[in-house]
């Protein structure tokens, strides 16, 4: 086995490799670029390299860099992570000619791979099912049909030159074939002067789902089973899960299969991916192959206790697979949530700067990882796992240089409902400050009713989401207990107050039993019947809760148990009560006496600001530029001004065409966040 | 005997109506709640007592002697906040507008020198039209006798004054003299002159709200300390600064349970100052790192921001902060911060709270309507507060302190008592670049040795050391460790007694 390996990549992966690495007694040196200098897979590595300024393609796409520094530090392997180089042939042949091992397959693999064309013709050479098509011309509207009726309805008929729609239709019987055809090949004649036209099967209700292969460089290959990857926001994968709740038993020995049969078509080493478009009858077809480890490969590693690192490493030394497709069982089911630095509330617009809070929830080890002796790192073991892979830490920085990504939030589970309840608790408990980001639409898409239904395509955010994302509005026994812990905390906090220095003997303040508890609208009298354990909460409906939990005032994590439930708010401070977060809500919560509650009902609504006419500073930052003048019309997309942050332009654009009536700041101004740049008429 | 006792009781029922229902709705109306309402709201349940409930005018002038409403348009008296005392006046807007009498001046004076002689804070709940003109100028004598009674409280106890309503000429005087000012946004306002007679002197159109809203006094003026978006948030802020504040000026800082680790390190602090000298953070995080539960009330949040001024606890104990605030004007101090942090130095100092000062200051800003506008004299107000504060002082460099303005913020020099640096702090005259052009005037034309220079200069004097070298920095700590560091530094000196000559009072560059 290796001695030491260099591990070509930054962030989450690099510490993720390093961990097993370190498991294995392997030493291992760490690259990196000027802006991860204090990065956490620098601290974490034996050794690190410098290698170049913060653009990737200055440093860690950068070959020569990366071989400088493995002669530097006598690598004898390099584990590229994905992304950067890890599927590029170059450096794979680079790291053949310098002698050092290549923890991923042969550069012949990937490069087969790496073309769209190549990989599906090697893939029906294989027998993988690719999606039926014809791309020959077609002559007339009876050959269309007759083409159709042998791809099987439905099919897509669409324009070769065609785009943006045009030209495109879908037929699911004989008559709309014909028409479809003739009505593509005018559209396409008028709009791009090219009628040729192609038919291929139209995939419904597609889901994106992917076989895990590992081969050796001994001819043996097994697959892992597979993973849901559908929940995709333009492509970007947010939520994936092992095993697929829609697929069966026939279909995921047929499809692993195929996607082993393709990997030794390609000689094959390593651990590999095979996606799969599938359709609602669980027909699949082979999309692409990633010849890489994937960003959730740790769902497949939880169900199957295969530290899937390890192989790899194993499998580039040399060694023969010692797992046989026999020994591959899944257990139990583990779902990954991917947290992006990404504000959902601003149409995910991605946010960069200093994590002044992140505080991970504790993780657990369990499932067929801990019983294999391969769960990285030390966690508590328990009944169902958390496991965080990430690169950062409180105080660290989300540089725009890089990916989004701050970290994979996975649970493991017996049972997918318990898998996603773990992880709800989980995503509640994860304190994360500073910079935008996406934990409350993870939450929603936990608690979406298609999502625990595993009802689920690759149009589901598109679809569930048509307008992006502003919150979520709870369910009433979700406010309720939250109402009753928001009054239990209030209590405390209250009781904390009396007890002051300086207080007239005697007369002190007594907290009362009975509050008035707003939040989402919705007024809750209730009354606190406390005890040495906790507090029962009685609504005015008769209706109870039973409130525990080691809350004290000024902790910024409640973790309660509500009814026997657990419940993890995260908690902040506002006049009168709590910012409450928990379940992808985010809530005012005032907790008041009957009597406060009669007079804050007698102070006016204040509405916000209408901003639908106003341009506001997307983040904090300088204005470096403003295009536009008092009085100008703008158009829908024409540049207004330009803000610099974290050394970064900025374009604030016009969303929709107006007359500007008012500018507020000018070059120079330096801005905070929703501060009013200029307002329109 | 019962007729009797009834009659208490009736009395009693007259005197809470105030200016009766159709008053109260209209107090409603516009999303004030009334005097007693008021009163309710700042007080623990049922601790008001109230005196001169039957007090009326003595006007007999303009028909005014019909007109005799008890109370006579202002509730006073005393109840407790969080158990603590507190005297309170809540002028009444549905009793002649709470427009102040000669009566409804003695009725504050009563209340503001029992507090003086018991030593409790007085909170001025304030919605008045202003003069009772039919009084003439014995109004007006009532307004300088509150005027004088703050004169005399100041210093003594902490004084609150919370404009819930119109509060214009005159009246706003008294508040203009307190300890803290609060506004309610959209339904206060203060002016000396009224939006008309600004109209008829200087033909200038403006609105009330314009002229004096809220968001003017704590955004241009500076006369308010904060703003709430109504009555029922603007007194449970009072509730929650009053319990930061000693009761009176014998009294220590009030002391509460407290559920945060003195010693709770924060390895986060070790990244926040930016590898380049020059890129802003936020000194808040640091501010809410230090304080218990991260608990931190800020005082003119929204004005000269490139000063923080506020209270925080540590151990339980009240401290106020200053710190200078990178992400506005890089930190620096001008006229408005200097003004801003002299002010809340002599608050904490009167009332013996302890000051933290975080530090990270390139020196003062240059410019011509800086020196204009008298930065030397508003500049000299600061060092004037810090150089003559006796309470404990710890103060904590971050960054840069550069020139005089190290000297300004709560140095050794001005009786700093720990005097903490972190190791990325940089105690010099001036940033390496301007000092390097004028010791080696000679070389400006040669970039190469003018860099060769700077970097000599930065490697000399861009760290803590030569300062620690001659004991000007107690200790270089490290950033995580701050907290602690602070926590232990205030907990030395809680005895501390140091005394200043005797004068009958200084004079600070007013």
């Amino acid at each position: 086995m290796f001695n030491k390996i260099l591990i070509a990549n930054r962030g989450e992966i690099a510490c993720r490799v390093i961990k097993t690495a370190r498991k294995m007694g392997i030493q291992t040196v760490a690259i990196y670029s000027d802006a991860d200098k204090n990065a956490l897979h620098v601290q974490m590595a034996d050794e690190a390299v410098h290698i170049g300024p913060p653009p990737a393609n200055q440093s860690y796409i950068v070959i020569d860099n990366v071989m400088r520094a493995i002669k530097e530090t006598g690598a004898e392997a390099v584990h590229p992570g994905y992304g950067f180089l890890s599927e590029n042939s170059k450096f794979a042949e680079a790291l053949e000619a310098a002698g050092v091992a290549f923890v991923g397959p042969p550069k012949g693999a990937i490069e087969a791979m790496g073309d769209k064309i190549t990989s599906k013709k090697i893939a029906q050479e294989a027998e993988v099912s690719t999606v039926p098509g014809y791309m020959g011309l077609i002559e007339d509207a009876d050959e269309a049909v007759k083409i159709s009726n042998e791809i099987g309805y439905p099919v897509m008929i669409k324009a070769s030159a065609g785009g943006g729609g045009k030209g495109m239709r879908i037929a699911w019987n004989d008559e709309e074939a014909r028409e479809g055809f003739q009505s593509s090949k005018n559209e396409a004649a008028s709009s791009f002067g090219d009628d040729r036209i192609f038919i291929e099967k139209f995939v419904t209700q597609p889901r994106h789902i992917e076989i895990q292969v590992l081969c050796d460089a001994h001819g043996n290959g097994i697959y892992l089973g597979e993973r849901e990857c559908s929940i995709q926001r333009r492509n970007q994968k947010v939520v994936e899960e092992a095993p697929s709740p829609f697929l069966d038993e026939a279909t995921r020995k047929a499809m692993g299969e195929q996607a082993v049969a393709l990997a030794k078509a390609v000689g094959y080493t390593s651990a590999g991916t095979v996606e799969f478009i599938v359709d609602g009858q669980k027909n699949f077809y082979f999309l692409e192959m990633n010849t890489r480890l994937q960003v959730e490969h740790p769902v497949t590693e939880l169900i199957t206790g295969v530290d899937l690192v390890e192989q790899m490493i194993r499998v580039a030394g040399g060694e023969k697979l010692s797992i046989t497709q026999a020994d591959v069982k899944l257990n139990g089911w583990a779902i990954e949530n991917r947290l992006y630095a990404e504000d959902p509330y601003r149409n995910f617009l991605p946010s960069i700067g200093r994590l002044s809070m992140y505080r991970p929830p504790a993780e657990i080890a369990a499932g067929p990882l801990l019983r294999n002796g391969k769960w990285q790192g030390e966690a508590p073991e328990g009944p169902t796992a958390v496991r965080n892979d990430t690169g950062v830490y409180e105080g660290g920085e989300i540089s725009m240089y890089y990916d989004p990504m701050i970290a994979k939030l996975c649970t493991w589970a017996p049972t997918r409902e318990e898998a996603i309840e773990a992880m709800r608790i989980a995503l509640d408990s994860f304190e994360l400050e500073g910079i935008g980001h996406n934990l409350p639409f993870l939450s929603a898409v936990m608690d979406h009713p298609k999502f625990i239904t595993g009802d689920i395509t690759t149009a589901f955010i598109a679809e569930e989401y048509p307008d992006g994302f502003d919150g979520v509005e709870l369910p009433e026994l979700t406010l309720r207990r939250i109402a009753a812990s928001a009054a239990a905390m209030h209590r405390v906090a209250e009781i904390r107050r009396t007890r002051v220095s300086g207080r007239m003997d005697n007369h002190e303040r007594r907290v009362g039993t009975d509050w008035v508890v707003s939040l989402q609208g919705e007024s809750f009298p209730v009354t606190i019947a406390a005890d040495h354990d906790g507090s029962t909460v009685t609504f005015s409906d008769g209706s109870s809760h039973r409130v525990t939990g080691a809350w004290t005032p000024g902790d910024s994590l409640a973790e309660m148990t509500v009814d026997g439930e657990p419940l993890v708010l995260k908690v902040g401070k506002i006049t009168g009560g709590f910012r409450i977060r928990s379940r992808g809500a985010d809530l005012k919560v005032h907790v008041r006496t009957p009597r406060q509650a009669e007079l804050a009902a007698l102070m006016p609504e204040k509405l916000p600001p209408d901003t639908s006419k106003m341009l506001l500073c997307p983040m904090p930052g300088l204005i470096v530029k403003v295009d536009v003048e008092v009085g100008q019309e703008v158009q829908e997309g024409q540049a207004l001004c330009t803000v610099e942050a974290m050394k970064m332009e900025n374009i604030l654009r016009a969303e929709k065409r107006a007359v500007v009536s008012k500018i507020n700041a000018g070059p120079g101004d330096s801005l905070a966040v929703d501060d009013v740049i200029m307002e329109f008429e | 005997m019962k007729d009797i006792l009834q009659e208490l009781d009736d009395r009693r029922d007259v005197a809470r109506q105030g200016g009766g229902q159709k008053r109260i709705e209209a107090q409603h109306s516009k999303g004030k709640l009334t005097a007693r309402e008021r009163i309710e709201l700042l007080l623990d349940e049922d601790s008001f007592e109230e005196f001169d409930m039957f007090k009326t005018h003595r006007c007999t002038d303009f028909g005014m002697e019909k007109q005799k409403p008890y109370g006579d348009g202002v509730v006073t008296g005393w109840g407790t906040i969080n158990g603590r005392m507190v005297y309170v006046f809540s002028q009444d807007f549905t009793v002649f507008g709470g427009s102040l009498s000669e009566t409804h001046a003695e009725k504050i004076c009563k209340i503001m020198d029992m507090a003086v002689q018991n030593g409790a804070p007085v909170i001025g709940l304030n919605d008045s039209g202003g003069a009772r003109i039919q009084e003439g100028v014995a109004s007006l004598a009532g307004y300088a006798d509150v005027f004088q009674r703050n004169i005399m409280a100041s210093g003594v106890v902490p004084q609150i004054s919370v404009i819930m309503g119109p509060c214009a000429g005159g009246a706003v005087y008294s508040p203009a003299m307190t300890d803290f000012i609060f506004m309610v946004k959209d339904s206060s306002y203060m002016f000396v002159t009224g939006p008309d007679v600004v109209k008829t002197v200087t033909n200038e159109v403006v609105t009330a709200e314009e002229l004096g809203g809220a968001s003017t006094h704590t955004k241009k003026s500076s006369v308010a300390d904060g703003a709430f978006d109504n009555d029922v948030e603007a007194l449970a802020e009072v509730r929650r600064l009053v319990d930061f504040l000693p009761l009176n000026n014998r009294e220590k800082p009030p002391v509460r349970p407290f559920f945060d680790e003195p010693g709770r390190l924060e390895e986060s602090l070790d990244t926040l100052i930016p590898e380049n000298a020059n890129t802003p953070y936020d000194m808040k995080e640091l501010i809410l790192k230090i304080a218990d539960e991260a608990d931190f009330y800020e005082i003119q949040e929204d004005f000269a921001k490139n000063i923080i001024t506020g209270f925080i606890r540590i151990e339980g104990q009240t401290v106020g902060v200053v710190a200078n605030q990178p992400m506005v004007l890089a930190g620096c101090l001008d006229i408005d911060s200097s003004r801003k942090a002299a002010r809340f130095v002599r608050f904490c100092d009167a009332f013996e709270i302890p000051i933290l000062t975080l530090v990270d200051v390139p020196g003062f800003l240059p410019g011509t309507s800086q020196e204009y506008g008298g930065v030397i004299k508003h500049g000299a107000k600061l060092l004037f507060a810090y150089g003559e504060a006796t309470v404990p002082k710890v103060t904590v460099i971050t960054r840069k302190a550069y020139g005089g303005a190290y000297d300004v913020m709560a140095s050794k020099h001005l009786r700093g008592d720990f005097n903490y640096a972190w190791p990325t702090a940089e105690i010099a005259v001036m940033g390496a670049k301007g000092a390097t052009e004028i010791i080696h005037r000679a070389d400006l034309g040669d970039a190469e040795k003018i860099a060769a220079h700077t970097k000599d200069y930065e490697d000399r004097f861009a760290n803590p050391f030569v300062a620690a070298e001659r004991g000007f920095i107690d200790e270089v700590i490290m950033p995580h460790s701050t907290r602690k560091r602070v926590a232990r530094a205030f907990a030395a000196l809680r005895n501390k007694k140091i005394r200043n000559p005797w004068k009958k009072h200084d004079n600070i560059p007013l």
